[in-house]
């Protein structure tokens, strides 16, 4: 067991504490990764609701007339395509194309962005949105004023409603308003990373406790269930979502990670577009691909890839899938051989286990 | 919580010894550490291990962790129930979900592990 004496908490970390999760330290924040078990809590997610902590991840608003100068030349989406209430996923790129971050834009107003990025990286992104800004915008470090919670699954609408008079039905996916739950301001964003329906709340950090109590007996009879990281790993895996430090990562472009669709090469200048531009022209040597075991075996995150015998990439991320009762994972190979139903085998604890690539998303919810 | 009548490694282990055959199995603490047991590899009959050896491993959701040879000897049960219910290990450690049989080959070994109240006393110290 680890102390934990310099590990950065959440304004919930003795609820966590008190509730007996059991906590982890993540990229350096005290976070809980278990309460009832993550096969539990990842089945109450589908099937009902579930309530994560997120407060660890980080918040930086730009503001001022030339905002979105700015965010789109630190973005590789087309931040200016946003309307006021959309939020959008993007990538921060390095000159030399790889990942700083992946990132949710928002866009507040016509010269306020609101950016959610993770956890572990968000004073490197603030420097380099820094470093980047030649125009009239102010960039604020804002993680400390905010804390975010989760509201996720089928029942996530029912649930939050009981909390604000906001019209959570009139909220389209990938848009937030801002409004109020519990009586304190809070930005709603109909966003996840679950692969489910649901909501993320921005509020204020001495909120937090009271209105993680609230949501909790909203939810009782739905049968909400406190959430932990372990299963918002496995519910974003079977989805597909992309955690930094796996699946991107400084040495991963958006094309190699098949988010193709996050960059937007017509939309001017960005930091990141000339390595972009020299890679499309060459053409990817490698693919992030889904695969599924078909022998036994579970693949876990930095296994080798085997491909006619031969190492041809490595497992970002692996494990068991709850709802289809599947070992699956995230893989780069080749991109020559990155076909859906190519044989590939994986190097579990020094034994090759058969298994194949298969399209991605592993799980879709039905609408 | 732990049985009187079996031994402990502090890699958290049991073997209950009858005769010269023991029964091998992980902890209530281990089972709990893991989490959510969704995987188990286990060795085959007639294989040998010496004490401290791997014997296999199990998985949860979230990680792998090695099972090491309380005592030496040679396999002569492996608890093939357990390939398609996992999760007995967590419902059951010290009982229904024991993981292989051994037919001792250095029964004296068993004298060295921990009591019960010895491994509870490790379990509570390393637990903080």
């Amino acid at each position: 067991m680890q102390h934990s004496g310099a590990l950065k908490v959440t304004p919930l970390n003795s609820i966590h504490r008190q509730a007996n999760a059991k906590m982890v330290d993540f990229g350096g924040w005290d976070m809980p990764v278990q309460y009832s078990g993550i096969l539990d809590e990842h089945h109450a997610v589908r099937r009902a609701v579930g309530l994560f902590d997120v407060s660890h991840m980080g918040e930086i608003e730009i503001r001022g007339p030339e905002a979105l100068r700015l965010v789109d030349f630190v973005t590789t989406n087309h931040a200016a395509k946003l309307q006021t209430g959309q939020a959008q996923y993007s990538g921060l790129l390095y000159e030399h194309g790889g990942f700083v971050d992946d990132i949710l834009v928002h866009k507040v107003t016509g010269s306020h962005y609101f950016l959610c990025v993770n956890a572990s990286n968000q004073e490197k992104d603030y420097e380099h949105i820094r470093a980047a800004n030649r125009f009239d915008a102010e960039v604020e470090f804002a993680s400390p004023r905010y804390a975010q919670l989760a509201v996720q699954g089928p029942r996530a609408l029912q649930t939050l409603a009981k909390l604000t008079p906001v019209d959570l039905a009139a909220i389209r996916y990938y848009r937030f308003v801002d409004g109020e739950v519990a009586g304190v301001a809070a930005r709603i964003a109909r966003t996840g990373y679950t692969g489910e329906d649901g909501f993320e709340i921005y509020i204020a950090p001495d909120s937090a406790p009271r209105i993680w109590d609230l949501l909790l007996d909203a939810g009782a009879e739905f049968g909400i269930k406190p959430c932990g990281l372990g299963a918002r790993n496995t519910l974003r895996l079977e989805a597909a979502m992309a955690l930094y430090g796996h699946e991107i990562t400084a040495s991963i472009t958006p094309f190699e990670a098949g988010l193709d669709w996050i960059v937007k090469m017509d939309k001017g200048d960005f930091v990141g577009r000339a390595a972009l531009a020299a890679q499309q022209d060459k053409g990817i040597q490698r693919i992030l691909t889904g695969f599924e075991m078909t022998g036994r075996g579970i693949a876990r995150d930095g296994y080798e890839v085997f491909l006619d015998g031969a190492g041809a990439g490595w497992v970002t991320s692996g494990g068991p899938s709850p709802t289809l009762a599947k070992n699956i994972g995230l893989c780069y190979l080749p991109a020559a051989r990155a076909v859906a139903g190519t044989s590939i085998s994986i190097l579990i604890r020094g034994q090759l286990v058969e298994a194949r690539t298969v399209p991605t998303p592993f799980y879709r919810r039905s609408k | 919580m732990y049985p009187e009548n079996y031994r402990y490694t502090k890699e958290h282990e049991w073997v209950s010894a009858d005769g010269d055959t023991g029964t091998v199995g992980i902890t209530f603490h281990a089972q709990k550490e893991l989490g959510d047991i969704v995987y188990v590899d286990l060795p085959k009959v007639g294989a040998t291990v010496a004490q401290g050896d791997a014997l296999g491993s199990v998985e949860s959701v979230k990680a792998v962790s090695d099972i090491y040879a309380p005592v030496s000897g040679e396999v002569i049960e492996v608890n093939e129930t357990l390939a398609d219910a996992p999760e007995k290990i967590n419902e059951d450690p010290h009982g229904e979900a024991w993981l292989v049989k051994l037919r001792l080959s250095q029964p004296d070994e068993l004298d060295a592990l921990l009591d019960a109240g010895a491994y509870q006393e490790h379990v509570e110290a390393e637990g903080e």
